[in-house]
């Protein structure tokens, strides 16, 4: 069945999109492959699988936030019946799970560092029995002076948490062109400080894992992973077992958002636990270990100073940016750079300088959340965006058309940008939602607001960035396709039988997928960064062609035809101009079987070309092929009395290509405007000396049911030349704008800026005083 | 000191001995193997866990097994009757309203609840309907027009 009501803009200007009308799944909002499973409760989640014999896993933490440990006794816990092993860092050799970093123990030895680190686990026939053993751990702590506050974790004599002199553990510097002579060259400048507090993903399922070591010393693991291929490599290298002795399956996935792409303790427990034991282990985290013990988005100080001429046009930028990475690094390093990155690929800089840095505090860990640091760094540079255009008396749309990157630029962090449907996304959401009409005019609290942005599809790593795929062809006519590609929920598995259909020419349900499973499907690095449309895509439509390019060679034969005449469609094989001429999908296969014993399995296989691995240094290189670009529109309603803000109605033009599936992607745009709209309105973790005062679903509010506003997706669709079909990444683009969309329509409302996230009814009622009288009268 | 429990599951009867601390979540997941039943927070806050206690939606992470001795509960395992989808779950699908599928058995049974009672709810009804059903993936618009859309035809 397809969707009714999607709302389409054929690309302009820098758009275009040349959609065949030939297309016979592609483009098409079909239902999801895995939906029956899904609605049914038959598809299963890592934590929904049990095994025989299995035991239960807990992991104990540490109670302090920076402490010495002086002695870990486990005696007492090992004597309880039913205790069947108690591991502590003495059982792991000493090895770090941050393979690029080291800066991480598997188990804590010497030190902890957060409220929350892992020191030991155990394995028990039973949740209570693995319970009373942790109690029965005693860890003997020296506390030691602890810092929390970034900046004051940067000063030279705050308390040291790695053996650092300093606890900045990165800085990152970019220099492009001049800033000090755009500076004065700009007949205006501008300076600003946001802030943004601590967010995290909330995926409603918990980090979950079963290991299972058996006699033959194979390792099966069932993770809720983003990509089974990568906790493979890492499960390899932290025990030591040679990666063919490891199968890891990914079930199905309850929601990763960038929180289950890397391995964390309750992996890496299970698996140790069940090698001691020899018997499968479960460790399921619960929800006050997901908020604590997990990984969050990082917290940003974001100092931005820009140059501009009378018309509004950006000559020069200068961003200082300060990250609470927490107590370990993890991926601070490559945010923290590309935070700079962020902050150019909107609006074309011709001057730039950016210093950022990431800092060690004794909170807790903090890693890859969706865009990123992309959506805080946009609520910064886009407020203020707004804040120039007020001060020119230049419509907020007008000074980001002007601003706009197009195509055939290159951002001051070497991206260079192909497709770009920025322009059009911005004058699609202006258009539908008469901005220009309703902006600085609508009645007292009533406000809209617009903000940009965008994300690479795929960002070259340090090491590799491939994918592969297999397609089997049966004599039925049907079709397996295998994949290490991840779906966490995003709809990947649908868009990529789709990819195959369309290349064959078969209908979806001639596809069955086999996906994410280390020993059944070739590597795929699984779902990060905006990638698995376009790098798993691509290798499928490889693997696609492979298979049908053997086909037609038979075909060739029998119906004495060129194999470049021919063409598949419809489950028929036949001759371009005469499609009576030929035969059908599984005659031909059956006809390769039977007459030349030919069994067709096509390969795949994508690596990005002529993209640069980033540098170590300060990350710029064109780590992407293509980028997807957005514009949202925000409208508000402010609560004067109670400071509530009422979020009414979201607009969101997005260019991500060609979309395979178009309610796919309106199902990304709007679960990230949901997720955006948490962590402008809504979402805070908040920790006092280290301690997460609220890590419970209760306390932590993530938007309901009643509280999302009408939203309004538009396609804005190019065609990617480098794209399978056309398509980009579409993942996280859709988040990247959302909290500075609504920020600024609240400007729009009340007359005062807000500059820290979130905006609570607090801050807006503490800003009472300055409200805008003229409106407010 | 273990209890001897009835239960009546998706019109199947059950009869368990059962420690009394343990929830209604815990004995469907693990000792009755109907794991469609989700725990997202253990707390009652996320909706996950949802089931149908003779008609009314509950967080069986909530409910003590023993407190529901000799009653009547549909899980999502029982709502398909005969290979046929239940026209919820049919429009969860047809709308694209499920993406990871962790809420979706909570989300689905809390619908059912809502339209067992009042056929055709407004928008604002449904939206109120779902409140305690958390979904981190969707931003619940196209769970919102599956109901909705489910309510015209039923």
């Amino acid at each position: 069945m397809v969707l009714g009501g999607l709302r389409f803009l054929k690309g302009r200007g820098d758009s275009i999109l040349n959609k065949p009308e030939t297309y016979s799944v592609i483009g098409k909002s079909i239902p999801r492959v895995d939906g029956v499973a899904k609605a049914t409760g038959q598809a299963k989640f890592a934590g929904d699988i049990s095994l025989p014999g299995m035991l239960i896993g807990k992991v104990l933490r540490s109670k302090y936030a920076h402490a010495k440990i002086l002695h870990v006794d486990v005696s007492r816990a090992r004597k309880i019946k039913g205790v069947k092993a108690v591991i502590t860092g003495e059982d792991t050799a000493g090895k770090t799970w941050d393979l690029l970093n080291r800066d991480v123990l598997l188990l804590a030895m010497d030190k902890v560092r957060y409220l929350g680190d892992e020191i030991a686990a155990v394995a028990a026939v039973d949740e209570d029995t693995a319970n009373e053993a942790l109690e029965l751990i005693e860890v003997d702590y020296e506390v030691l002076p602890a810092v929390f506050d970034p900046i004051e974790a940067m000063k030279p004599g705050a308390p040291r948490i790695h053996d650092l002199p300093l606890n900045i553990l990165k800085k990152v510097l970019v220099n492009h062109g001049d800033v000090e002579k755009g500076f004065e060259a700009s007949d205006h400048i501008f300076e600003d400080k946001f802030a943004t507090r601590s967010v995290i993903h909330a995926s409603i399922e918990a980090h979950a894992c079963v290991a299972s070591y058996d006699s033959s010393k194979k390792l099966t693991v069932w993770a809720s992973t983003q990509g089974p291929f990568g906790r493979r490599n890492q499960l390899s290298l932290t025990l030591d077992i040679p990666t063919n002795n490891i199968r890891v399956i990914k079930p199905h996935v309850g929601g990763g958002f960038g929180g289950k792409n890397e391995m964390l303790a309750n992996d890496f427990c299970a698996a140790l636990l069940s090698m001691k034991t020899g018997r499968p282990v479960k460790i399921v985290y619960d929800r006050e270990e997901e908020f604590i013990c997990t990984r969050r988005r990082h917290p940003l100080i974001i100092h931005i100073k820009t140059g501009v001429k009378k018309d509004g046009t950006i000559v020069a930028k200068q961003c200082k940016l300060i990250a609470d990475s927490g107590a370990y690094a993890n991926r601070s390093p490559r945010i923290v750079a590309m935070c700079g990155a962020w902050m150019t690929l909107q609006y074309r800089i011709p001057n730039w300088r950016y210093e950022g840095y990431a800092v060690y505090t004794n909170n807790s860990v903090t890693g890859a959340q969706r865009g990123w640091a992309a959506p805080t760094v946009r609520f910064a540079d886009d407020s203020q965006m707004d804040i120039i255009a007020t001060a020119l008396g230049i419509d907020p749309v007008e000074i980001r058309l002007k601003n706009a990157v197009r195509r055939g630029d290159t951002t001051p962090n070497r991206f260079k940008i192909t497709s770009c449907g920025l322009s059009d996304c911005i004058k699609a959401v202006a258009e539908r939602t008469k901005f220009k009409e309703k902006w600085g005019k609508l009645p007292p609290y009533r406000g809209i607001g617009i903000a940009c942005g965008a994300y690479p599809s795929g960002m070259r790593d340090l090491s590799q960035d491939a994918a592969s795929a297999v397609v089997q062809l049966f004599e039925d006519g049907t079709v397996n396709l295998l994949t290490g590609a991840s779906d966490i929920g995003q709809g990947s598995d649908t868009v990529l039988c789709q990819i195959a259909a369309e290349e064959l020419g078969l209908g979806l349900e001639d596809i069955r997928i086999t996906a994410a499973d280390t020993d059944l499907v070739p590597f795929d690095l699984g779902t990060y960064a905006s990638r698995v449309t376009f790098f798993s895509g691509n290798a499928i439509r490889a693997a696609a062609q492979d298979a049908k390019r053997q086909l037609f060679e038979v075909v060739s034969e029998l119906l004495e035809a060129n194999v470049e005449d021919l063409q598949s469609r419809d489950r028929w094989i036949s001759v371009k101009g005469s499609p009576e001429k030929g035969m059908s999908f599984a005659e031909a296969v059956k006809a390769a079987l039977y007459k030349k014993g030919l069994i067709i399995i096509g390969r795949g296989y994508y690596h990005a070309p002529d993209v640069e691995p980033p540098s170590l240094e300060d990350g710029r290189a064109n780590i992407s092929l293509a980028h997807s670009f957005a514009a949202q529109v925000a409208e508000v309603e402010v609560d004067p009395l109670t400071g509530q803000v009422k979020v009414l109605k979201v607009t969101a033009a997005h260019d991500c290509g060609h979309a395979i599936n178009p309610a796919g992607v309106e199902g990304q745009i709007e679960g990230s405007i949901s997720q955006g709209l948490g962590q402008c309105l809504l979402e805070e973790l908040v920790i006092s000396e280290g301690k997460m005062l609220n890590p419970s679903f209760l306390m932590y509010k993530i938007p309901l049911a009643s509280n999302m506003p009408l939203m309004d997706p538009i396609l804005v669709e190019t065609e990617e030349a480098e794209g399978p079909f056309g398509a980009k990444g579409v993942g996280e683009s859709t988040q990247v704008p959302t909290a500075a969309a609504i920020a600024n329509a609240i400007y729009d409302a009340i007359g005062v800026r807000m500059r820290e996230l979130p905006i609570t009814p607090l801050m807006i009622l503490s800003q009472k005083r300055v409200l805008n009288k003229e409106k407010a009268l | 000191m273990k209890q001897p429990v009835t239960l009546k599951i998706n019109d199947e009867p059950y009869e368990l001995t059962l420690d009394p601390r343990r929830t209604l979540l815990d004995v469907l997941r693990n000792d009755l193997g109907l794991t469609g039943t989700k725990e997202g927070c253990g707390e009652g806050v996320c909706g996950a866990c949802t089931v149908l206690l003779e008609g009314k939606a509950v967080n069986a992470c909530l409910i003590l097994a023993v407190e529901v001795n000799g009653r009547e509960i549909l899980t999502i395992e029982g709502l398909a009757k005969g290979g046929v989808l239940h026209p919820l779950q049919q429009s969860f699908i047809d709308h694209w309203a499920i993406q990871c599928g962790f809420c979706t058995p909570g989300m689905i049974l809390s619908a059912k609840a809502l339209l067992d009672k009042n056929p055709h709810p407004g928008e604002d009804e449904i939206r109120r309907a779902l409140a305690g059903n958390l979904c981190r993936c969707t931003g619940y618009a196209k769970i919102v027009k599956a109901v909705s859309k489910c309510s015209q035809v039923l």
